[in-house]
């Protein structure tokens, strides 16, 4: 496979890039179509778009709470800071543009696409801008205090989106157009899945690993553990600025309302429930959490004279989960880990022999002298 | 001459609140020097180690290394100077496998950006190779190898202390700080230990200072030793002189008065 690959970087990357992209753009086709005939396709694939948003963010917020460690409850703050700017910039200045031109035309898909890419580069732009003047002074303070303190800029950034006349305030902004395909909502999800993967197989990513294991050995190694740590929720929060973008032209309306800290809880639990540190697990969960509250709109079908038990048993869900895998889905490994491991493990141990001891050494401790 | 030495500690003393954990404290390291440092135990050597790798800053005095004040500088700064250390009760990247940990070790030499990172650019490449083989010659050397993909907690308690040693010498420091590498080791990997010291100082050139309560250790490898007790030093010299000098032998058993009143 590797052979057939260009050797220069950007030519191999763009190989790979114009393949996803192809490989999108088939299966938005194949949906748009299916749902023109089978129009009960409608709502599960609205349901799959938001799922692709949720992946960005669960992602995202991973890249921060699981890889750096850095406990972050404030994401909903980053990703209304990314849906506003391109909201803003879309119902101001590109959409009144885009809807002049001709409808269907390819002129103004072209145009839309750009618009798209250039308000969704604004968002990530704006979004970093703010986890870096929210990072700087609280990535300071570890665990609880740090949790608090992000919780608390969170909803200081909802309060200030609140209180901007020009975006809304509590009215909410209306006329976004509903942007949100299938296609762009799964590209930016491949693109962060990407990003995130390719930090953690980095430089980058091992420093972010080693402030999670332990700060003082990772100073000690030369790790500048402030830099990474705020590298780290920078990277995060415009991530999170991209998925808010998204989320704005799929709702094709916000209100600071939509962002308060129990959305940032939403991530947590993808992020948490999937084992943090782990993105293949951030995207499982958040496939999981986004279809399951949806999934049991249909327990009111089954018993229509109870009340909607919904909600109710999503909870239940989550808690049984916790119980059973505290460290969530995947712990600490990505799927395919688990899965080689799996494989391989005994057989290589017993190859080299001498593990039994190990066993039996690390449970007694150091041996006494 | 101040220039020459790997490490210069210059009547450095700190306090914490009233208490003087160490006081007055002059080190000259040259290069390729093995220096014990012993003492009872609170006798102020791991802050001492601490103060050396900039964790904490010296109320007085000053710490230059290869001839630069560590005054203003942050831990991680010293490390680029050519420091490196391994701590008394193992802080090894627990999660993170063998191999990484090693690879953690040396990231001042393969830093790049998060770009080159992202975007898999030929920086990468070469960074991301080197660091690979590096950390592999590294863990040859102390018969890791084969644990490479492991997880450093699934370790038995001697090869992680040996990684740890690993992942220091990873930096490619001019002077290795080991704070008691053979704190619960047996005899015979405790002798093993003073060999693979050894061979480190010669193999990779450099100063070490460390801190051991093993004598055996301590007596049979170190060229100078420095004796601390309650924070000042109170001899200095080869194990020769350290062995039969009457204040280190109080500092350890007791003074005379006291054994002949028993």
């Amino acid at each position: 496979m590797r052979r057939f690959l260009p050797k220069t970087w950007w030519l191999r990357d763009l190989v790979f890039l114009i393949g996803f992209v192809a490989v999108l753009y088939g299966l938005w086709i194949a949906l748009e179509y299916g749902a023109l005939y089978w129009p009960a396709l409608r709502y599960p694939s609205r349901i799959l778009v938001l799922v692709g948003i949720n992946i960005t963010l669960a992602v995202s917020l991973n890249i921060i709470n699981g890889h750096a460690g850095q406990f972050s409850l404030g994401h909903a703050g980053f990703m209304a800071v990314g849906a506003y700017t391109a909201a803003y910039l879309t119902t101001k200045y590109f959409a009144p543009f885009v809807n002049k031109l001709p409808d269907g035309s390819a002129q103004q898909f072209l145009w839309q696409s750009l618009f798209l890419l250039l308000s969704i580069g604004a968002a990530a732009i704006t979004a970093a801008i703010a986890g870096y003047i929210v990072g700087l002074p609280s990535l300071r303070l570890r665990g609880d205090y740090l949790a608090i303190v992000t919780l608390g800029f969170g909803e200081i950034i909802r309060v200030v989106i609140l209180n901007i006349e020009e975006i809304g305030a509590a009215r909410g902004l209306t006329g976004i157009p509903g942007w949100s395909s299938f296609f762009w909502v799964y590209f930016f999800a491949g693109l962060t899945i990407l990003i995130s993967h390719r930090l953690v197989m980095s430089s980058v990513g091992r420093a972010f690993l080693a402030v999670r294991e332990d700060q003082i050995a990772a100073e000690a190694m030369g790790v500048d553990t402030t830099r990474y740590k705020v590298k780290a929720f920078v990277i995060g929060s415009s991530l999170a600025g991209v998925a808010g973008a998204l989320y704005g032209y799929f709702m094709m309306y916000l209100n600071p309302g939509m962002f308060t800290f129990v959305k940032s809880f939403e991530v947590v639990a993808m992020v948490v429930l999937g084992g943090l540190g782990s993105i293949s697990g951030s995207v499982v969960s958040a496939v999981v959490l986004t279809f399951l509250p949806e999934g049991l709109r249909y327990v009111k079908d089954i018993y229509p004279n109870m009340r909607d038990p919904r909600m109710v048993i999503y909870s239940i869900m989550l808690i049984v989960l916790m119980l059973t895998r505290p460290q969530g889905i995947f712990g600490r490994r990505e799927l395919w880990e688990i899965l080689s491991r799996r494989k391989d493990s005994i057989p290589k141990d017993a190859r080299d022999g001498g593990d039994a001891d190990d066993k039996l050494d690390r449970d007694a401790g150091p041996p006494v002298t | 001459m101040a220039n020459e030495s790997v490490l210069h500690a210059k009547n450095v003393t700190i306090r914490f609140g009233g208490l003087t954990a160490v006081s007055d404290f002059n080190l000259e390291i040259q290069p390729r020097e093995l220096v014990g440092l012993i003492g009872p135990n609170g006798a102020g050597k791991t802050t001492l180690f601490n103060m050396l790798t900039g964790v904490y800053k010296p109320t007085e005095g000053e710490i230059l290394i290869g001839g630069t004040s560590t005054k203003e500088l942050k831990p991680y700064h010293i490390t680029g100077l050519g420091v490196a250390r391994t701590f008394q009760n193992i802080r090894l990247f627990k999660e993170l496998t063998v191999l990484d940990n090693v690879k953690i070790g040396g990231h001042i030499h393969y830093k790049y950006s998060g770009t080159s990172a992202v975007l898999h650019t030929n920086r990468f490449h070469d960074a991301e190779d080197e660091a690979e083989v590096e950390a592999m010659k590294l863990l040859d050397i102390f018969g890791l190898r084969r644990r490479a993909h492991d997880y450093a907690t699934n370790l038995p308690y001697g090869d992680q202390r040996r990684l740890e040693i690993a992942r220091a010498l990873s930096a490619r420091p001019k002077l290795l700080l080991l704070d008691e590498p053979a704190a619960g080791l047996n005899d015979s990997e405790t002798r093993a230990l003073m060999n693979t010291i050894h061979d480190i100082r010669d193999r990779f050139q450099i100063a070490i200072l460390l801190i051991e309560h093993n004598m055996e250790l301590v007596m049979g490898i170190c060229e100078r030793i420095v004796v601390l007790n309650f924070g000042k030093t109170i001899a200095t010299g080869t194990p020769e002189q350290i062995r039969s000098n009457e204040a280190v032998v109080e500092a350890y058993l007791g003074e005379p008065a006291a054994e002949a009143n028993l």
